[in-house]
């Protein structure tokens, strides 16, 4: 049986023979990943919602998911020391690589990475790694769809375990739920967390602006998507900002082959929405941002639908 | 002294408070420790004076040492490396370099290797002196290039650290060690979402801290009643003005074409040392 596709958004439930996930994500930070991939949540309609900035989420503020499951994330170990078989030797603070450990051997928190080191070199057993429980994953509903999502407890380390975590639970809904399309909203940068959201999806919008910091952040955020064999697509945020640079990035991905997916002015309504903690395209889908955003939305759509 | 800049949320303008402090006050030493993304060279075009690679050591498995006791895959808290019964298995992406494996191995069979993630440059723009790192394109641990830059410190100076957004290992790894730090922010809910996350770092971390909010004038007051009730200093307010957005986009520093703002950042930090006394 057929179902009607439709015509706005070009897909419906079951459109892909296989499950399909597109990131969203900026290299530099604050570029608008977060207001975007919200009003493409609103747009795919029954979409896999995945916030994969576990560091500093923000997601949920447009979204407003309701938590149905919550998941202690057991993600690193920290090195105890028992005072009363430590003879304070000093072999384990010459042994750590991370200088953890203080002449008066005390753990520092923020430097130890739990690799255990200090507790096999301690020749009296006096060190031993306990779990951390470093942050807590999500299962929750929206208005939009399921949505997978985290808070890493400040100042963690291991962000890319608990991404690689969201992930996995995205996708499992996603098979619970019969879904064809998993969304991610990246962190910023390229490291760990960056690198866990894109292993594996089948493309990558970046989003940028028409700065100097944004043209150059592009670059790199496209070389890593080059590195992990992902389709990359352009989303030009803020456009009219700077014109003269949003040509050079239009150029750019002209030269390239890069397909530019979007080109959004700036508009103090997506600030307004924000406040109103609504998606933009739902606070105000007769702006200009928001049409802007909807045409981008297809295009990705279109460019998923073709690989 | 060393202020460093965090934030939580990206683009809230750490790097513009960072690179206009710096020309603001002048003889400075900066640290660009964003080495994923860093920007600060973009808008101080300096000279660069010297290059070092950063490496980090990996091991290297000798197999013909090696008698697949498993010992090494089992200490590994990071699944780093896999033995098989032919062969062991590693995975770079996930070593922390603690050379742990090298210790446990009865058989002597494995040995490190430097592996280069990434590099440290240093150079000079009027008279600040620049040092950033650059995190290599596919490489995961930004710690050990953070870890590098920070080695360039020279304490007799005033030193100014710009951090990577978020608020996980590379931000504590910035700002660890800084006599203050300032949180920049924007009055948005995002903006006030991920500042509350850092004020939660740094009271942990115990470094006093004060607010700068960027782009004042846009979203709501919420910001304000936060720091209010929280006692936070609302140390400086950029307003959000196009021309600074313009010049920021062009990369040009706002103080070179608004000098008015120098005395501005001059006096942010003569308020800081006036509250460190304290």
């Amino acid at each position: 049986m057929e179902e009607k596709v439709s015509v706005t958004h070009g897909r419906h439930k079951g459109a892909y023979e296989k499950l399909k996930q597109i990131a969203v994500v900026s290299g530099k930070g604050g570029t608008g990943k977060t207001t975007i991939t919200a009003s493409f949540a609103v747009l795919a309609h029954d979409t896999v919602i995945a916030d994969c900035d576990v560091d500093a989420p923000d997601l949920h503020m447009l979204l407003h998911p309701q938590t149905m499951k919550t998941q202690e994330f057991k993600g690193s170990k920290l090195a105890v020391i028992d005072r009363t078989k430590c003879t304070e030797c000093g072999l384990c603070q010459n042994s750590c690589r991370f200088d953890a450990i203080s002449e008066s051997v005390e753990i520092d928190p923020f430097s130890c990475e739990g690799c255990g080191v200090c507790v096999i070199v301690c020749p009296e057993e006096a060190i031993s790694l306990k779990e951390r429980i470093s942050g807590y994953a999500f299962i929750s509903k929206t208005k939009y769809g399921s949505m997978s999502h985290a808070r890493l407890n400040p100042g963690e380390s291991n962000s890319g375990k608990l991404v690689t975590l969201v992930r996995h639970n995205a996708r499992q809904i996603a098979e619970e739920e019969n879904r064809d399309l998993i969304l991610i909203d990246g962190p910023p940068g390229i490291g760990c967390p960056v690198i866990a959201s894109v292993t594996g999806v089948d493309a990558g919008l970046v989003v940028t602006e028409p700065t100097m910091s944004g043209i150059h952040d592009l670059n790199r955020a496209l070389q890593l998507l080059k590195h992990f064999n992902i389709l990359p697509l352009v989303c030009i945020n803020q456009y009219d900002i700077n014109k003269e640079n949003t040509e050079i990035l239009v150029k750019f991905c002209e030269k390239n082959k890069l397909e530019v997916a979007g080109k959004i002015p700036f508009d103090p309504t997506v600030t307004e929405a924000m406040v109103a903690g609504k998606t933009v395209v739902e606070h105000s889908p007769e702006n200009i941002v928001s049409q802007e955003i909807e045409a981008t939305w297809k295009i990705v759509l279109s460019a998923l639908n073709r690989k | 002294m060393i202020v460093s800049i965090a934030s939580g949320k990206g683009g809230t303008g750490k790097t513009t408070v960072a690179v206009n402090l710096a020309l603001s006050l002048g003889d400075v030493q900066l640290l660009d420790c964003d080495v994923e993304e860093p920007n600060v060279h973009l808008l101080l075009h300096p000279k660069i004076i010297e290059e070092k690679s950063v490496y980090v050591s990996t091991p290297q498995v000798n197999e013909e040492l090696c008698d697949h006791c498993g010992k090494c895959s089992e200490f590994c808290e990071f699944n780093a490396l896999f033995g098989t019964p032919e062969k062991v298995l590693f995975f770079p992406e996930l070593c922390h370099s603690c050379g742990g494996c090298m210790f446990v191995c009865p058989k002597d069979a494995i040995t490190e290797k430097n592996v280069e993630i990434g590099a440290v440059k240093r150079g000079v723009a009027e008279s600040v002196e620049l040092v950033y790192g650059e995190l290599n394109v596919g490489e995961p641990m930004s710690v050990p290039v953070i870890k590098d830059v920070k080695k360039q410190i020279k304490s007799s100076k005033t030193v100014i650290i710009d951090s990577p957004p978020g608020a996980s290992c590379p931000v504590i790894e910035s700002v660890y060690g800084s006599d203050y730090c300032l949180l920049v922010s924007e009055p948005t809910p995002f903006g006030l979402h991920d500042l509350k996350i850092m004020v939660q770092v740094l009271e942990e971390l115990n470094i006093p801290f004060g607010v700068i909010i960027n782009r004042a004038g846009i979203g709501d007051k919420k910001i304000y009643y936060y720091c209010e009730e929280k006692g936070i200093p609302i140390l400086l307010e950029i307003p959000f003005q196009r021309k600074i957005a313009v010049l920021y986009s062009s990369g040009i520093p706002f103080v070179v074409e608004m000098p008015e703002w120098k005395r501005k950042f001059q006096l942010l930090m003569d308020d800081i040392k006036e509250r460190m006394k304290n």
